[in-house]
């Protein structure tokens, strides 16, 4: 946007235009600033002088202002919990998104200088700032879901997990009712009663399984036959259609695959093992002595669940991810587009000389770029103290822990729904006080660019 | 994009990965890395741009699945299982009143409020640029400022405007909102860019007898038209995507779709047959203005950055 000088310029075109007074000029202006005068004066400039005075007055019945409050709703900000944890949120965004969504625009936008296809790129990471923060939010919230079949997030965490050895488990399982010799509970684990010494052979027999979908790769028990160490079985000790004997391994019962089974000495882990599919285990190079023999609980508690994206602790992180899909494209374009008026000849010139790309970016390319990059950042941090929509959107579907991940701005339409007019003032009025600082740089920006 | 064709050692160490050819041939693979980037860097960046294709991706597939199966498991099941995929939602969505009065709502929002800011802005941009009254700088000034200012502010006392003017849950209330707060932006765009326009042809027309309005109307604003489209998508885009403005002023009549769509997400789960389709309708003619002005919007953006 090309400022171009244009000396004196109404002065000039008023001396030229004979036959028109000064006072008909400021007339036809009247006219032309008119409405937007109208406009602003009453929706923005009255506003924010209502507000400021309401902030300091108490509420009566549906917000009425009633008494002189003083400082209370400002102090009462920091002081009721759900604003404070407002207050700390719209802190965390403060220290994390201006800075990060600037670092991932600088860098996509140096990198796609690289690639054949950056026009592409970069309009696939400038697309989700066109959409709306309510089809983000939906979006976003399609992938933070609890349920693990569900969230495509928990999907690929699950299956991670599960993808680096982790033991199967099998809550649905435990001794049947007329097993003994086994005690503990599925949170500590079973352990057998007896002691077993080497070559004994260890029974574990257990119950619960579904026998019309038994676990895949479960395989017909085998009672192990004893020496080589101490030996044993897992089994679900119950088969289709009943029979058998309680406490045996009988034909046609299932053993129990992949589950962990350790050794115990005066109280130590010696060993670890994990049963084969026809539920057998086998502990060879232990020495004599006798061992307890456990299945631990950590086999029977219900399987991995995932993380709980959008609960207590991590609901805002979460919720800054998907503000960074949105806004680093933002920070993309606009530092491509002050990349592109970089002096080509200097950077030429270092790589000439022998300057690594890394050094070129770093003593060329960033701080010929600071003021760029000072604008992308100052923008994102007047955006990030107004945020509502999108955590507005994503909180619906945390439920109890929505509060967690409140900002002022949410708190804010929070207490004018409950009509209590006086908070909300204060946190509107708080919202402004931090943007001032903003609001300088801008002007102070914009003389600089007159001159 | 000048890649550098530079025969520098710089430019074949960030490329030369792999391709082993005979020395005669090292201009090739030299040129051709020139081109298109190394290896690594190329597939750095393609997992980058598929990964922020993804959630949109999701969500149309959500969009276009029986929603009886969204219990039973994510939306990249229908990627294996394509008889999931049905446009039943899309017909259902369209048949719900609320949504259609929604979607409805939601032009009828945003394009007056989008043409009234370009009007006024302009007028007020042209006499900020050209015209001289007193107190004109220090009240430009005071432009620049109010582009920082939250809309929060404004919602409490304005709610008590507009009940006293009769105006409450009116679609009008809504747009009269959107065009206050749009106005900033506008007038400091639009004055700068008129600013820019030479004065001789300005002075031409007054020599031929033209007034302010004439020469507003019939110069300016065509010669004003890049940063006008610039300021019309941007503001397009901002009302078309609001929620908060129109979850406080509008009613259950003058509703727009993000509004009736946001009552839903509470009920996340059970409402996804209307929520993905409605969120993925809302979000089609935002892009489709993106892609088809994305020159205009990148301009507004980088003229404005500040809203």
């Amino acid at each position: 946007m090309a400022v171009v000088e244009a000396p004196g310029r109404p002065a000039a075109s008023d001396r030229r235009r004979p036959g028109r007074s000064p006072g008909e000029r400021g007339w036809i202006a009247a006219i032309f600033l008119l409405p937007a005068v109208v406009f602003l004066g009453a929706l923005v400039l009255y506003p924010l002088i209502y507000t400021v005075i309401r902030s300091f007055f108490n509420d009566g019945p549906s917000g009425r202002a009633t008494t002189f409050a003083g400082l209370k709703n400002y102090i009462g900000i920091f002081t009721a919990q759900d604003s404070l944890q407002a207050f700390e949120n719209n802190i965390i965004w403060v220290i994390v998104v201006p800075a990060v969504v600037t670092i991932l625009g600088l860098f996509f936008a140096v990198l796609t200088e690289r690639i054949h296809w950056g026009a592409a790129f970069k309009i696939i990471l400038f697309m989700p700032m066109a959409i709306s923060f309510l089809a983000s939010g939906v979006t976003w919230t399609l992938i933070y879901v609890d349920t693990p079949s569900r969230g495509l997030a928990n999907s690929v965490v699950i299956g991670v997990h599960d993808m680096f050895g982790s033991q199967r488990s099998f809550p649905e399982l435990h001794p049947g009712n007329s097993a003994k010799g086994l005690t503990g509970n599925p949170k500590q684990g079973f352990t057998l009663t007896t002691p077993v010494t080497s070559s004994d052979v260890a029974l574990f027999p257990l119950t619960g399984f579904n026998l019309t979908s038994p676990p895949p790769g479960a395989e017909p028990a085998v009672k192990p036959a004893p020496g080589n160490g101490i030996s044993g079985v897992v089994w679900n000790d119950f088969k289709l259609g009943g029979g058998g004997t309680s406490g045996a391994v009988d034909q046609g019962e299932l053993g129990v695959p992949g589950i962990k089974v350790e050794a115990l000495q005066n109280g130590k882990v010696v060993a670890t093992g994990t049963t084969e599919a026809n539920g057998t285990f086998r502990f060879a190079d232990l020495g004599n002595g006798s061992y307890q023999i456990r299945l631990p609980g950590q086999d029977f508690t219900a399987a991995y669940q995932g993380i709980s994206w959008l609960g207590k602790d991590l609901i805002t992180p979460s919720i800054i991810v998907a503000y960074l899909w949105i806004y680093a494209g933002f920070a993309m374009v606009l530092l491509s587009a002050g990349m592109s008026t970089l002096p080509r000849d200097v950077l030429e010139a270092a790589r000439i000389d022998g300057a690594s790309e890394w050094q070129v970016f770093r003593r060329i390319t960033v701080p010929l770029l600071s003021p760029v990059l000072l604008v992308v950042f100052v923008t994102m941090l007047i955006n990030v103290l107004k945020i509502f929509d999108i955590v507005f959107i994503i909180q619906q579907a945390a439920g109890g822990d929505a509060r967690y991940g409140n900002v002022l701005a949410v708190q804010l339409y929070t207490d004018y729904g409950n009509q209590r007019f006086g908070p909300a003032s204060a946190i509107g009025i708080v919202l402004v006080l931090l943007v001032i600082p903003a609001m300088i740089f801008q002007i102070r920006r914009f003389r600089k660019d007159e001159s | 994009m000048t890649a550098p064709t530079v025969t520098g050692a710089s430019a074949t160490t960030a490329a030369g990965s792999g391709i082993v050819t005979g020395a005669a041939n090292r201009g090739l693979p030299a040129r051709l890395a020139a081109r298109t980037g190394s290896g690594a860097l190329q597939i750095v960046l393609i997992i980058v741009a598929l990964l922020w294709l993804l959630p949109t991706f999701g969500l149309l597939v959500e969009s276009l699945r029986d929603p009886t199966q969204y219990s039973g498991g994510g939306w990249w099941h229908a990627l294996i299982h394509p008889a999931q995929l049905t446009v039943a939602n899309y017909q259902a969505l369209l048949e719900t009143p609320a949504m259609r009065s929604g979607f409805l709502n939601t032009v009828l929002i945003t394009v007056p409020a989008t043409v009234l800011v370009i009007l006024i802005g302009s007028a007020a941009g042209y006499a900020f640029a050209w015209m001289r009254f007193p107190g004109r700088d220090f009240a430009f000034l005071v432009v620049v400022g109010l582009l920082v200012i939250p809309i929060q502010i404004a919602l409490i006392p304005v709610v008590k405007l507009y009940a006293a003017l009769g105006l409450t849950g009116s679609i009008i209330s809504v747009i009269f909102f959107h065009v206050g707060f749009g106005l900033p932006f506008a007038i400091f765009l639009l004055r700068n860019y008129f600013a820019g326009i030479p004065s001789e042809l300005m002075e031409a027309a007054r020599m031929d007898g033209a007034g302010e309005g004439r020469i507003f109307f019939s110069l300016i604003l065509p010669l004003g038209m890049p940063a006008i489209a610039s300021l019309g998508i941007f503001q397009f885009l901002w009302v078309w995507n609001d929620l908060l403005v129109a979850l406080v002023f509008s009613d259950s009549s003058s509703q727009p779709l993000t509004v009736a769509l946001a009552s839903q997400t509470r009920q996340f789960g059970s409402s996804i047959d209307i929520l993905a389709p409605g969120a993925f309708l809302s979000l089609v003619v935002p892009l489709i203005v993106f892609l088809g002005f994305q020159r205009y919007f990148v301009q507004g953006v980088m003229a404005g950055s500040v809203k």
